[in-house]
């Protein structure tokens, strides 16, 4: 039992009581508040991470149930990694929302807190039913700020995403119902020890749950051909909430890699592996979507949405590589995309409100009032985010490349990572040059300043990049001592011997 | 009962799918309903169907398994608050585009008048 695992659960739960109860309180003190909140997580999830680089786990058992019986929170290396991408991710958005967003509703804060807390509950726990709640408590929380702000453009968007995410709780609830009825048990560790032992009339249904949970989170991350919803959602959203959804795919993408690792990992007997032979080309496919969505993009929100689509491909065709370096890689770029994507939507929201009625689009106007800071962030992003030299995205891919081993699969993602990347250069140049360097005459009305809000929130996610180069030794240390924390799925299930408090007198 | 049970499940699921591909709102939010009806029995059922069994130990010869009611009761509940936001936010979509069309479209083809005094009711395929 370690007490500090729930407390990236707490500190956002309790934070958001607060803001829902202060909705008529003064916006300064609602700031402060909220990012004092946001603040004391990351610093917990700082904690968290260096209690997991040990390479143990470490468990917290609700009400002192003992696993299997009881829901238990575990934490290992990844669970860390995602806690501390997402609390960082999480404080630099909401540093952004204050600079213009939070003002047209008095529940912002309660929900993007919530929001928080349902991702860290998703990458805590270790009970697949518990899973789906984390599920749920992240998707309400989204369904509120994906249509928060004013103007009706977000409804139908919004509406399509509800309705898609219903469909997928209703499956999730299918495939946890024909896994239990064969095993007995949804706690994560005990399913790993308890599908290797199953006689083979049963195995056909547990299958078909396996297959259908991958459909789940397939939708979820956004793989194709569950992918449509995506572009429109986010580029309907506003900025800090388009930038957090960037950590959305990535949850599903976390639940495919704890899930066909150690449930249907390779221990699992004659359901080793379950579906992955699916998601490789499936990723690729995404990729190669994801790249024609970038080219036909006529906005600067859409151009950045198609890249998480990207991104998504990337991270799911290096995880299918099945080797411990390709997941290693994955896991890096994960990282890396994530701060990047989500910066490049704070970045695209700063050049939509210099722009005056030509907003984010792709078209020429009068030249930005305030446009040196922005245009270098963008460079940066779009740098960082094609894969060029000398920034994260650069190494990331290279990572992933290095991974694969020769055959057809090392021909065909190697073929289709470096397209994507000259692909998605073209469209970040065509982009670029359009929005900063083909002006027409005319004066803006209005430009925004820049804000101090605006400029730490968006230069600090950019400026992550750079972070993750100077800082790329340990970082790849980390994911490659991941990556072997998971392959070895045997591991986990010691939690299932985790002491209660209480019987370490006996 | 086992096959009454899973024709049930069957029938709703099946009405379910049907309205969820309709292009209105409204049949979706229904659909939608019934969609998790059919799951919370098909949940139900993962702990095998029995009569006169009971969930506490030493109570009586025929256990029934108590963890699928605590999980059918937590999906109703979250399934339920679902369907409550999905029927506002239909509402929203039916008064910001005039339309209770999924995708928010109207026809064009029709003359102005008939626009707003009969808003059409065809699917337009999409």
């Amino acid at each position: 039992m370690n007490h500090w695992l729930i407390a990236p659960i707490l500190i956002p739960l309790i934070g958001g009581f607060l803001q829902v109860f202060m909705g008529y309180a003064p916006l300064r003190l609602r700031r402060t508040l909220g990012l004092i909140t946001t603040g004391l997580l990351l610093a917990s999830t700082i904690i968290l991470l260096m209690m997991a680089a040990d390479g143990s786990y470490r468990v917290y058992a609700f009400g002192n149930w003992a696993p299997p019986f009881g829901i238990v929170m575990v934490l290992d290396r990844l669970a860390a990694l995602m806690l501390f991408m997402t609390a960082l991710l999480g404080l630099f958005s909401h540093l952004y929302s204050m600079g213009r967003t939070d003002v047209d509703s008095r529940q912002f804060h309660a929900l993007f807190l919530f929001q928080l807390m349902g991702l860290n509950i998703a990458f805590l726990t270790g009970d697949l039913f518990n899973l789906f709640v984390a599920f749920e408590v992240l998707l309400i929380a989204s369904y509120g700020l994906l249509l928060h702000g004013d103007g009706k453009q977000r409804t139908i968007p919004g509406l399509h995403y509800v309705v898609l995410n219903l469909i997928g709780s209703a499956m999730f609830l299918v495939a946890v119902g024909m896994i239990y009825s064969v095993t007995g048990t949804l706690n994560m560790a005990d399913l790993a020890v308890t599908i290797p032992t199953l006689a083979a009339d049963k195995l056909p249904l547990v299958e078909a749950g396996g297959m259908i949970l991958l459909v789940v989170f397939a939708l979820k991350a956004a793989l194709i051909p569950l992918t449509f919803w995506l572009p429109k959602a986010y580029a309907a959203a506003t900025a800090p909430v388009a930038a957090l959804f960037a950590v959305m795919t990535k949850v599903g993408v976390y639940a495919i890699i704890r899930v066909y690792t150690l449930i249907f990992g390779e221990n699992a007997g004659a359901l080793a592996h379950l579906g992955m032979d699916w998601i490789f080309p499936l990723a690729l496919l995404t990729i190669v979507l994801g790249m024609i969505g970038m080219i036909g993009s006529a906005g600067l929100r859409t151009l950045v949405a198609w890249q998480v689509v990207v991104s998504v491909g990337t991270i799911l065709a290096a995880f299918s590589l099945l080797n411990e370096a390709g997941l290693s890689a994955a896991l890096f770029y994960l990282v890396h995309t994530t701060w990047v994507a989500a910066g490049l939507f704070l970045v695209v929201d700063m050049i939509a409100a210099q722009r005056g009625s030509a907003t984010d689009k792709i078209v020429t106007a009068p030249r930005m009032p305030n446009r040196t800071f922005i245009s270098v962030m963008f460079m940066l992003g779009a740098v960082s985010a094609t894969g060029l030299p000398p920034l994260s995205g650069f190494f990331a891919k290279l990572l992933i490349m290095n991974a694969a081993t020769p055959g057809v699969a090392m021909a065909a993602l190697w073929a289709v990572i470096l397209l994507s990347g000259f692909i998605s250069l073209v469209a970040y140049s065509r982009a670029g040059s359009i929005v900063f360097w083909r002006n027409v005459e005319g004066h803006i009305n209005n430009p925004e300043k820049l804000t101090f809000p605006h400029t730490v929130g968006a230069g600090a996610l950019i400026a992550m990049s750079i972070a993750i180069v100077v800082a790329a030794g340990p970082l790849s240390d980390y994911t490659d001592a991941t990556a072997e924390q998971l392959r070895d799925a045997s591991a986990y299930t010691s939690i299932l011997d985790a002491r209660m408090v209480g019987e370490d007198e006996s | 009962m086992e096959i009454a049970y899973a024709l049930i499940i069957g029938t709703l699921t099946f009405a379910g799918v049907y309205l969820v591909l309709r292009a209105r709102t409204f049949p979706v939010v229904v659909g939608l309903t019934l969609l998790s009806y059919g799951v919370n029995l098909f949940l139900f059922s993962s702990g095998r169907l029995m009569t006169g069994g009971q969930p506490i130990i030493g109570s009586t010869e025929v256990y029934s398994d108590p963890l699928p009611q605590a999980l059918v009761l937590t999906a109703i509940v979250i399934g339920f608050a679902m369907t409550a936001f999905a029927v506002v936010l239909a509402l929203r979509a039916k008064a910001d585009t005039d339309d209770d069309h999924v995708d928010g479209t109207r026809r064009t083809d029709l003359p102005e008048e008939a626009k707003h005094t009969n808003p059409p009711r065809e699917e337009t395929g999409q």
